[in-house]
């Protein structure tokens, strides 16, 4: 959280009620969202209320043994973000106060009260090269220099785009600290490689344009199904124990975003923990370095205070945003929007507001809309392009996906991953359900994949969703009367669906070499899946019992495809086989 | 200390009070009622010239004349290692007759959150002797894995056996041995189950390392909501203090929730679903995020709450939340438990979402992923034959079929079923798993790498069955 404006404090008043979260004030001078810092302690809190002379605040720290008369403090500023440097490889609390730095600053590995942080640290000094000379002219949203600011990533040093922008007087490489001014104009502001900006507000850009580029994610079902483009929109949905959390994750380690912000919004804390050992491990499959090297971490875990619950979910979508406009692709994962939205609910219900549905308040779809919409992809205000691309979970009570929360995003996104739990209980992961789920970004990524990895990839997907549509038909008759009662090229279907879905569907994020799969390999596993298709039901053709075929050996490694790293031959040799080995029995 | 006799309201569990100096949120009051009585509650809300209290004894006996103390300080808890082996009420008192606690210090109940950056991710493996967890559902160091059960069913016993056989399979050459303690949180339970608690305690001496914590099914409800934290203030000092790994039993947490809704409607707040409150979820989030582990300390804070779901309808407010919060589940079967498998877990909707990072090659044994996987898939494709085989009959099926079908009976009455008092090793829980799986064809062994199939496989069991 930024602390630039500590000193100037407007105006001071008084606490006249506390309960949990919310803190009401008398004679305090604020505008709405002002960040104000309550009581002794100074607790940071947020105007979220003004009533006559009373002011409500929602406080982002446990107000226990707060009391009436304490003072409160306003800054006069809205929440802001620290933007900078030194925000890859960090891991920030809901306020953006980074959790390393509080650990050794309270001395404890316990939360303690009213200790602040800045988001990047404002002391170090970064090597700053500049792109820009002296006599340049610089409009705001340019890039004037670069920072080398991970292994993986140059940090663009940007004008602010609240600045006027005008011809560069000074322009100089060195070391230097991110609050020291890096580049002069003439109209005398200084470019500093520190911004400051409101979490609740977008930061602007010059055009919005349809998302052509998908983001791959190494995940066969989401890449090959029901893809999500760069700058898209998805929500998975699940019942706890579905595994909307390891999905997440494996879009985190391998998607192939420049920068991944992760959320981990009122959810578990040793998850967030295991993000933060396994991450730094991790190599990048794009780059080969680790994958901390791209990723910022925002971990407000359930229970850390309800209301900084409510503004990580803003925190990281600004972050995301700075990333954007220096023309990078950044992915947003949000575990769990549903925390996010019930954690609005809970201080809306403090607040006394008339409850809409199920207790939400009435402007969660609005909150939830204006939320998606911050994803995109986006011409930036220097003319260069970036995206933003938003993943949602969300954790449904029950697993009823008619509640509030779900229906509300899933009028929003254009991605939906529907988690199912008897997918889950069965251990088919990803869990995701092939006939619920859909992607509204197919059309529009079909040139790239049949650019990019092969002609006939939307035949053969449509050959895969066919069969699979088909089995669920086949299913519901095989429920009453049995398999063996099917005619044979029905009970051939069944078993091809099978091996769509253990050997195709099926992914195993544990394995080393399963846990990433490239769009090729992805296709390869469907044509292999298709040559046996082919090869079967030509056998049936010429007389061939079903059940012998059913027992050629080389069918099962169909299953062994995943796991192999040297796929390519792999299943070349294996569709040879299953040839061979079905053109042997007639 | 200021004294009030400025009651001006009392409806149910709370009290309304006026005051002349600012109170702070969460402070402590003693009450006493003109009998004499003295009555502890908690500021619930505070403001100008006015406080809300929560009155943990139950608010009988206090009318207007009775006075009001704030005490200036929030919920302590005195914590001390002397604290194992005694016996506490659900508001932290004595009640086993002992010598009065020194303390060495007094604990604020609330609890900061642990930052997650100091975490330590867990993954000791916990061997529990419990088949059903051990080789499906592995319990690790730090996690919090509920028991989700009904009214009726073996809940308490399966709680009981894993308390008393939880060991962590010692490492060669590791010989500083960190002590084991339960911290038992009980919560509205009857005096009946509290006694089967209390005399298994005695009778495995267990208690000499157990802390107990009870609010009985006829103590104030209110109490309640402050008993598990008691319990967990207390585990976090033995744990991350003292060095014990520490394993939370906490019983019954649906009361728990029961008494939070009966807060709730005292305050006339807004309900949220089925009329619990909407911040339930935080609230026990508060409670069950206070398992784990920390960097640099030798403990280690294990929990195993157990609720019952009503109506056996897992989603219920109740254990959904849990759900979303725990790492996982342990649900207790009524149908196993009618056909006498003990203890009655079903894996297949149980879970641990920690486990993957505690087992395998020198946690537990190397093909531990693989056979847990393999058997989820043959239990839930022979459980699925089940529903066929009653509209077809067994002989409409297939070879193959019948195979899954005889695992599915084999895995319940042998992996699952065990007894409450046989306490299995991480070895003997894999070669059953090993037994069974190889009345399957390797060929449908598709989850287990070649390799360890070829060391486990038991080629002779598929005839062994054929012939019986």
């Amino acid at each position: 959280m930024s602390q630039a404006t500590q000193d100037s404090v407007r105006e001071d008043g008084l606490i006249a009620s506390v309960s949990g979260p919310v803190v009401t004030a008398r004679d305090l001078d604020a505008r709405m969202n002002d960040v104000v810092y309550v009581g002794d302690e100074g607790l940071m809190g947020e105007v979220i209320e003004i009533e006559g002379d009373l002011t409500t605040i929602q406080v982002y720290e446990e107000t226990s043994g707060v009391g009436p008369g304490e003072p409160v403090e306003n800054t006069g500023e809205p929440l802001t973000v620290d933007l900078g440097p030194g925000m890859l490889d960090a891991i920030y609390d809901g306020v953006q106060r980074p959790l390393d730095v509080l650990e050794s600053k309270m001395n404890s590995a316990f939360l303690d009260r009213g200790v602040d942080a800045p988001g990047i640290d404002l002391e170090k000094k970064w090597e700053f090269e500049p792109t820009v000379s002296e006599g340049d002219e610089v409009a705001p949203g340019d890039v004037v220099g670069t920072v080398p600011e991970t292994v993986t990533i140059e940090h663009k040093v940007m004008v602010p785009p609240d600045f006027e922008g005008g011809e560069v007087v000074t322009a100089e490489a060195g070391e230097f600290s991110v609050t020291e001014a890096v580049v002069e104009l003439d109209n005398g502001e200084e470019v500093t490689m520190h911004q400051e900006w409101p979490v609740r507000q977008a930061r602007p850009s010059t055009e919005k344009k349809t998302p052509r580029e998908p983001l791959v994610s190494g995940q066969r079902i989401l890449d090959g199904l029901f893809p999500i483009a760069k700058g898209g929109t998805a929500a998975i949905p699940g019942p706890f124990g579905s595994g909307k959390t390891v999905t997440q994750h494996q879009l985190a380690k391998w998607a192939d975003a420049d920068i991944v912000v992760y959320v981990g919004c009122g959810e578990r804390g040793n998850e967030m923990t295991e993000v933060i050992e396994d991450f730094p491990e991790l190599d990048d499959p794009k780059t080969g370095n680790p994958l901390m090297a791209r990723t910022c971490l925002i971990a407000n875990t359930s229970n850390m205070p309800v209301a900084a619950r409510e503004s990580c979910i803003y925190t990281g979508i600004t972050i995301a945003e700075y990333y954007r406009d220096m023309g990078y692709d950044v992915a947003l994962m949000a575990d769990s929007t549903s925390r996010w939205a019930e954690a609005m609910r809970e201080i809306s219900s403090r607040l006394e507001e008339m409850p809409g549905e199920e207790g939400y308040p009435a402007y969660l779809a609005a909150r939830l809309s204006e939320f998606y919409e911050r994803a995109g992809y986006f011409t930036t205000i220097n003319g260069d392009e970036g995206s933003v691309s938003v993943i949602g979970a969300v954790s449904p009570p029950g697993g009823d996906f008619s509640e509030p929360v779900t229906q509300n995003t899933l009028r929003i996104v254009k991605t939906f991953w529907a988690l199912d739990a008897d997918l889950a209980e069965r251990r088919h992961f990803p869990a995701i359900n092939w006939n619920e789920s859909y992607s509204l970004y197919q059309d529009q990524l079909d040139p790239w994949f049949v650019e990019n990895v092969q002609d006939d990839w939307p035949e053969e997907r449509q050959w895969a969703v066919d069969v699979l549509d088909e089995e669920a038909e086949l299913q519901e008759i095989v429920q009453l009367v049995g398999k063996d009662a099917l005619p044979e090229d029905q009970q051939l279907t069944l078993e091809v669906a099978r091996y769509l879905r253990e050997a195709y569907l099926q992914q195993n994020a544990f394995h080393p070499t399963d846990t990433y799969c490239e769009p090729q390999k992805t296709y390869g596993i469907l044509t292999a899946i298709h040559t046996f298709n082919d090869e079967a039901f030509k056998a049936l053709e010429a007389g061939v019992p079903v059940e012998e075929i059913q027992a050629i050996e080389a069918a099962p490694q169909l299953n062994r495809i995943g796991v192999q790293e040297d796929w390519d031959a792999y299943i070349e040799d294996l569709k040879a086989e299953i040839t061979e080995q079905l053109r042997e029995l007639y | 200390m200021k004294e009030y006799q400025t009651i001006t309201e009392i409806s149910g569990p709370l009290v309304f009070a006026e005051v002349d100096e600012p109170i702070g949120y969460d402070e402590i009051v003693e009450i006493e009622t003109p009998q004499g009585e003295t009555k502890r509650g908690q500021v619930l809300e505070s403001s100008e010239g006015l406080v809300a209290i929560q009155v943990f004894e139950g608010t009988t006996g206090i009318d207007r004349n009775a006075s009001v103390k704030f005490l200036g300080e929030t919920l302590k808890m005195p914590v001390t290692e002397d604290l194992l082996g005694r016996v506490l009420d659900g508001s932290g008192q004595p009640i086993d007759g002992g010598p009065e606690i020194v303390p060495d210090e007094r604990r604020d109940i609330v609890g900061a959150a642990i930052n997650p950056y100091s975490r330590e991710y867990p993954e000791e493996f916990i061997q529990t002797g419990v088949s059903a967890i051990d080789g499906m559902n592995t319990l690790v160091r730090g996690q919090k894995l509920p028991i989700f059960s009904a009214s009726g069913l073996p809940h308490n016993n399966l709680a009981l056996q894993v308390a008393r056989q939880a060991t962590v399979p010692e490492e060669e050459g590791d010989d500083e041995e960190s002590e084991f303690a339960v911290v038992f949180g009980a919560m509205g339970i009857t005096q009946e189950e509290a006694n089967e608690f209390m005399e298994d305690f005695e009778r495995t001496g267990a208690l000499e390392r157990s802390v107990v914590f009870t609010n009985l099914a006829d103590d104030p409800a209110v109490e309640r909501t402050v008993t598990p934290r008691l319990a967990l203030t207390t585990a976090e000092y033995l744990a991350f203090d003292k060095d014990y790994h520490v394993l939370v039993i906490l019983t019954d947490m649906t009361n728990y929730c029961e008494a939070l809704r009966e807060i709730g409607a005292a305050r006339e707040e807004v309900p949220g679903r089925r009329g619990y409150p909407g911040y339930m979820y935080t609230d026990l989030a508060q409670l069950y995020e206070r398992a784990g582990r920390i960097e640099g300390r030798e403990g280690s804070v294990t929990q195993i709450p157990i609720l019952t779901m009503p109506g056996d309808d897992d989603t219920h407010p109740i254990p959904d939340l849990t759900g979303y919060i725990t790492e996982g589940q342990i649900y207790i079967d009524r149908d196993l438990n009618s056909q006498g498998i003990r203890p009655p877990i079903n894996p297949l909707p149980s879970l641990s979402r920690l486990m993957d990072d505690g087992i395998g090659e020198g946690l537990t044994r190397e093909d531990h992923a693989d056979v847990s996987d393999q058997m989820y898939a043959a239990y839930a494709e022979g459980e699925d034959l089940r529903d066929l085989v009653n509209i077809v009959g067994r002989e409409a099926l297939s070879e193959r079929d019948n195979k899954y079908l005889d695992f599915a009976e084999r895995f319940e009455a042998e992996f699952v079923n065990q007894g409450f008092d046989s306490n299995r090793s991480i070895d003997e829980t894999l070669d059953i798993g090993w037994e069974l799986l190889s009345t399957l064809p390797k060929s449908e062994l598709n989850r287990i790498d070649e390799e360890l199939i070829e060391e486990y496989y038991q080629e002779d069991a598929e005839t062994v069955e054929a012939e019986a």
